[in-house]
């Protein structure tokens, strides 16, 4: 025990004997401790998320003994509850795709031009104000967002644009998680750029750069690998998110890129499943996991994208 | 007597009753100068004597700090560069500046220096002065084959001369150069020294140094500044730098250059 301590704390032998010959002998137990405690609390976050692949990976497993995996892939009806039982993924992919799509569309610009504003523009003054003031967007309940779609924005797009448009729909629910996400984009990108060194700013402004000039054309190229990621981060926000398009944008798994029509995304199907009475062993209780391993498969593809995306892109400074 | 009665030609740069003040400390204390043309003007004295801080004046890049506020005129062909309707970026392209640290873009060799030229609007080939400002900066044959590589993989002497061959290629009519060795060795030092001086016959160099023998080696004129009891910055004496070192005409330059002081 002493000695897998001693070697992991990295503690050098001469520092060690220091510490013998000065009598801290107590010391090497508290810190032998707090070893196994940091070690205990990453050890949950790893095993949770290797458990939830594990049942995710073996639940499906199951359905995909009933349901070929390319029908599952390639299938474009998903009707598990009709006659004939229909198990293509695509409506619901789409689904999610297309609401995911309409909110970044929303929140990188305006997250981006956000952070421009607050890194470039704003005085430290009122960057002390607007900052907390975003990240309470982000702490608002998504319940609240999927009503304020369903109730608000909804109404707001049928008097003023599609008159014809039904209640539930994409459009309405891509538009608000795009508000939602604007914060994950801006926070992240703005500490990109205020990270970007002032001699580089500097640099720019001595050969007669505009402020507008130093954010477009050094800060943003220079903190590209921060707002790449922030955004990747703010599109696997809008992919998993679940309550927002449950309320707002319908239950009805249909294969379209209108955005104005009722669609059913990956995450609310899944919601609907566990809400309904859906015995346990069922194929139908069984889509549950193949839908969710596939989100999770998505959402971990994105991620890998981002990194390579990042690494090819990086302007190391 | 050759002193700066001595200057015919009309001076580059007329620095009038300049004050700089950041917040409430007094950083510059009516300055007064005339910068030669065509020649290399060193500022010498001890740290916090605000030499930079004058530097920073000329450009206008002062502005960047919320605090700063500028009394006094700084003359530029026959404008006030802190007029009403005077534009920093405008200045910014005529007046160039190379600072402490080289900070090339992290961009490749080729778009740090074509960085001004787009800026500016420039109509004619780029490829070609981009060349030909590598050339004058004396790099072009270290990089002529990598120009699409990263500016941080030279070295940093090399990066100092890509921040002066960015800083030519707008064509300006002074360099400011804010101690551009500081942060080089010996070998990259007289490699800018050297460089310093075959622009000097066709540019106006402005250039601070902590460094007295680089001052001696390099500068046709120099500038002693030093603080006063408030720790203000102000000139004490200019004059052309073989008279400022062999017999100056103020005890405390004397004191500084002799190392009884600073």
């Amino acid at each position: 025990m002493a000695e897998a301590s001693f070697s992991a704390s990295r503690v050098s032998k001469e520092n060690l004997e220091k510490r013998l010959l000065s009598g801290k002998r107590a010391e090497r137990g508290t810190e032998t401790l707090i070893h196994m405690l940091l070690l205990a609390a990453t050890v949950v976050s790893i095993a949770t998320t290797l458990g939830i692949v594990f049942v995710l990976v073996n639940e499906s497993f199951r359905f995909f003994q009933e349901v070929s995996v390319i029908e599952f892939l390639t299938g474009t009806k998903w009707t598990p509850r009709f006659q004939p039982s229909l198990f293509g993924v695509l409506p619901l992919v789409a689904g999610t795709v297309l609401v995911a799509a309409i909110a970044i569309l929303v929140a990188a610009p305006v997250g981006l031009f956000t952070a421009i504003f607050l890194s470039e523009y704003a005085p430290n003054r009122l960057r002390r104000v607007v900052k907390p003031m975003l990240e309470i967007l982000a702490g608002i309940p998504t319940v609240v967002y999927g009503y304020f779609a369903l109730t608000f924005v909804t109404p707001l797009l049928q008097t003023f644009l599609f008159p014809d448009m039904i209640i539930f729909n994409a459009l309405s629910a891509g538009l608000v998680m795009g508000v939602m996400i604007i914060p994950i984009v801006s926070s992240l990108s703005e500490d990109a750029m205020l990270a970007v060194p002032r001699s580089l700013r500097e640099a720019a402004y001595a050969l007669g750069a505009t402020r507008f000039e130093v954010a477009t054309r050094v800060v943003t190229p220079a903190a590209l690998s921060g707002i790449v990621a922030a955004i990747i981060l703010g599109l696997s926000r809008a992919i998993g998110e679940t309550m927002l398009v449950t309320i707002a944008a319908g239950a009805t798994p249909r294969l379209t890129i209108d955005p104005r029509e009722s669609i059913q995304t990956m995450t609310a199907y899944i919601v609907q499943v566990g809400f309904g009475e859906t015995p346990q062993g069922t194929t139908i209780y069984y889509t549950i996991f193949a839908v969710a391993l596939l989100l999770f498969v998505m959402t971990l593809a994105m991620n890998i994208l981002g990194h390579l995306v990042v690494r090819r892109w990086r302007q190391a400074y | 007597m050759a002193t700066a009665t001595a200057i015919s030609a009309p001076p580059a740069l007329s620095v009038r009753g300049l004050n700089l003040f950041y917040g409430g400390f007094q950083a510059l204390k009516d300055v007064n100068l005339d910068i030669p043309p065509r020649k290399i003007t060193a500022f010498i004295g001890p740290s916090g004597c605000g030499k930079s801080s004058l530097l920073r004046c000329m450009n206008r890049m002062n502005d960047l700090i919320r605090t700063a506020r500028v009394e006094g005129q700084i003359m530029f062909d026959g404008e006030n560069v802190y007029a009403e309707d005077a534009d920093p970026t405008e200045i910014r392209f005529r007046i160039g500046m190379v600072f402490q640290k080289p900070n090339p873009f992290p961009k490749s060799i080729y778009d740090n220096v074509a960085f001004g030229p787009k800026l500016a609007g420039y109509k004619g080939d780029i490829g070609a002065l981009v060349e030909r400002c590598l050339r004058q900066a004396a790099l072009w044959d270290e990089v002529k084959d990598r120009l699409k590589q990263s500016a941080y993989q030279l070295s940093g002497g090399q990066q100092q001369r890509l921040c002066i061959a960015r800083t030519l290629a707008l064509d300006p009519e002074i360099i400011l150069m804010d101690e551009p060795c500081s942060a080089l060795d010996p070998i990259a030092t007289l490699a800018i020294e050297e460089l310093m001086r075959e622009l000097a016959p066709n540019y106006t160099i402005a250039l601070v140094t902590h460094n007295m023998q680089q001052a001696a080696r390099v500068s046709d004129y120099t500038t002693f500044m030093t603080v006063d009891d408030e720790r203000s910055g102000y000139v004490v004496e200019f004059g052309e730098t073989g008279e400022i070192f062999s017999m100056p005409k103020r005890k405390a330059t004397e004191d500084y250059i002799t190392g009884r002081f600073g």
